[in-house]
């Protein structure tokens, strides 16, 4: 079997795929890429199954030296790659020589690149997904963020190399955005409206403590009346308002229960956008309805799914 | 957005999810109702639905909204909400759940003592007396909600949330009483430790709690504590 030495991890590299829905009813929360969009791209490009096992590293890439030939594709925001100090195009199919070296530095752009390897990332199954929950240190590579030393296996590739690239209308698609879009959350009603003028007109910075479980927030905090609030499942990309008025949107690796109030929720077709998101970006919100939403999501869906947005 | 039958509410909550709420309140019967529509689902499970979040008196139904839209999917719903009646549950299973109450293991039982006027043993002697439903899990991987405390001991959670919290500990907040799975944050007040293993992946039961078991924390000797400590 063909593997990967990990030279270097980078900040914060994981093992992710698409997730692990399905267990909430245990406390278990879906996981998976953070930009699911880049991490299905860029599996495409090496030619895996859209779901395959890939690296997510966060703001700084790491190091990795391939044991053998392999087809490699970086997708998701610029960590300026080179392949043996050479640089390498970002959004394309790359081939890789036994003994080459990869390398990804400080973002250029967004939070997260991945990197994708045909034959994918071979770790082992727990429920039904490879990606890692740190938090509960399950799944991924030894349910924790790579370490230098770490050698990671590597499936059959999946056929020979050919040229790919992300269709240029698909990457600016991909290119990163400031304003996301919600539809009223679940307590949309306990916020009087000049509450709610103040969430969607106001701008948020992403504070330091963010991770893949929230992103909190800092800007003008919403006043919030006490009120008790009995604890009920929490939907990807909710935006909770805890008693200090300072908005969190929970995400991938989120609790899967909570008890403070949802003023909105970011809408599915945006969620990649809040996975590039770095601490210290500037956001804000817009109202959505749910029928636009859901448009959204499915016109974003067949504008993936064409064979048109992936070109030779 | 929210349309009301006899029985339930469903409430939009993104997207790609619908809450299906029972009750307004935490009940027994709310609490049933909900056993009884994830044994539905797990028996009749619906294309499209990806996950499901029990909690006290409400379902988070999370769906695929390229599957279809959510007034489909309450209309699917309304059908199996109609049924819970007829759903025999299985009898609850008895857990005893052996805890060591105080000094390292719980750094907040004499605070909650203080806070209520009673001595330390007593409030171990109110907890462990009491027998609790498992009403969902959630949070992390196998935590379960525990209810409900006994009225003397009912608490708020600390001001401020410890950055970590080691698992095993034993929590109570407000009404309910828990058991960490994981080293988390949280701000639960801690007033003992098992050394049980709450969620274990290669376990064919993995989260040792499921929901609608019936639970007895059972105290025990830090010495205990150490003879059953699992890894």
């Amino acid at each position: 079997m063909s593997s990967i030495l990990v030279e270097s991890p980078g900040l914060l590299t994981t093992v992710q795929d698409l997730g692990r829905p399905g267990f909430g009813h245990i406390g278990v929360s879906p996981s998976g890429a953070a930009d699911p969009l880049s991490l299905r791209l860029g599996n495409r490009l090496v030619g895996n199954a859209e779901n395959a096992a890939a690296l997510e590293m966060t703001l700084v890439g790491g190091t990795f030296i391939f044991r053998q030939d392999a087809i490699v594709a970086v997708t998701g925001s610029d960590f300026g790659p080179t392949l043996d100090n050479v640089a390498v195009r970002h959004g394309e199919a790359i081939e890789v020589h036994a003994n080459q070296t990869l390398r990804l530095g400080a973002t250029r752009s967004g939070a997260r690149c991945y990197l994708c390897v045909s034959g994918g990332i071979s770790v082992p199954m727990f429920l039904g997904s490879t990606s890692t929950h740190l938090l509960s240190g399950l799944g991924g590579f030894e349910g924790r963020a790579l370490r230098k030393g770490d050698i990671l296996k590597i499936g059959a590739a999946s056929g020979p190399f050919r040229k790919k690239r992300i269709a240029p209308h698909v990457m600016k698609h991909l290119s990163s955005r400031n304003v996301l879009r919600c539809t009223p959350g679940p307590q949309a009603d306990w916020f009087p409206e000049f509450v709610q003028g103040s969430f969607y007109s106001s701008r948020y910075r992403v504070g330091e403590q963010s991770n893949r479980m929230g992103l909190r927030l800092e800007g003008p905090p919403l006043p919030l009346e006490a009120r008790p609030m009995i604890t009920e499942g929490v939907s990807l990309g909710a935006i909770q308002v805890p008693s200090g008025g300072l908005p969190i949107i929970l995400f991938v690796d989120q609790q899967t229960t909570g008890g403070y109030p949802k003023i909105a929720n970011v809408i599915s077709a945006d969620l990649h956008c809040v996975g590039q998101l770095r601490p210290r970006d500037e956001i804000h919100f817009a109202k959505a309805t749910f029928e636009e939403a859901r448009a959204l999501l499915i016109e974003q869906e067949s504008m993936l799914a064409s064979p048109g947005a992936i070109v030779e | 957005m929210a349309t009301a039958n006899d029985t339930v509410d469903f409430r939009f909550a993104s997207d790609q999810s619908l809450l299906v709420y029972f009750d307004q309140k935490i009940s027994p019967e709310a609490h049933r109702r909900i056993r009884a529509l994830l044994h539905l689902l797990a028996l009749e499970p619906v294309a499209g639905v990806r996950n499901l979040h029990p909690a006290y008196c409400s379902v988070l139904v999370d769906f695929d909204a390229l599957k279809f839209a959510h007034g489909e999917l309450e209309a699917i719903l309304h059908g199996y909400v109609s049924r819970l009646d007829e759903v025999r549950l299985p009898d609850p299973r008895e857990f005893e759940i052996p805890t060591c109450y105080g000094g390292e293991h719980g750094p907040d039982l004499n605070e909650v003592a203080r806070l209520h006027g009673i001595s330390p043993d007593q409030v171990i002697h109110l907890h462990s007396a009491a027998a609790y439903t498992v009403y969902f899990l959630g949070f992390v991987p196998g935590f379960g909600y525990l209810g409900e405390l006994p009225e003397t001991l009912r608490t708020p959670r600390l001001a401020s949330p410890r950055p970590t919290t080691p698992a095993g500990s034993v929590g109570i907040a407000d009404s309910q009483t828990g058991i960490y799975p994981f080293a988390a944050p949280g701000g639960w007040r801690l007033i003992g430790r098992t050394p049980f293993a709450m969620f274990r992946h290669e376990r064919e039961n993995m989260s040792l709690l499921n929901v609608g078991d019936r639970v007895r924390f059972v105290p025990i000797s830090s010495a205990q504590f150490s003879a059953l400590l699992e890894a």
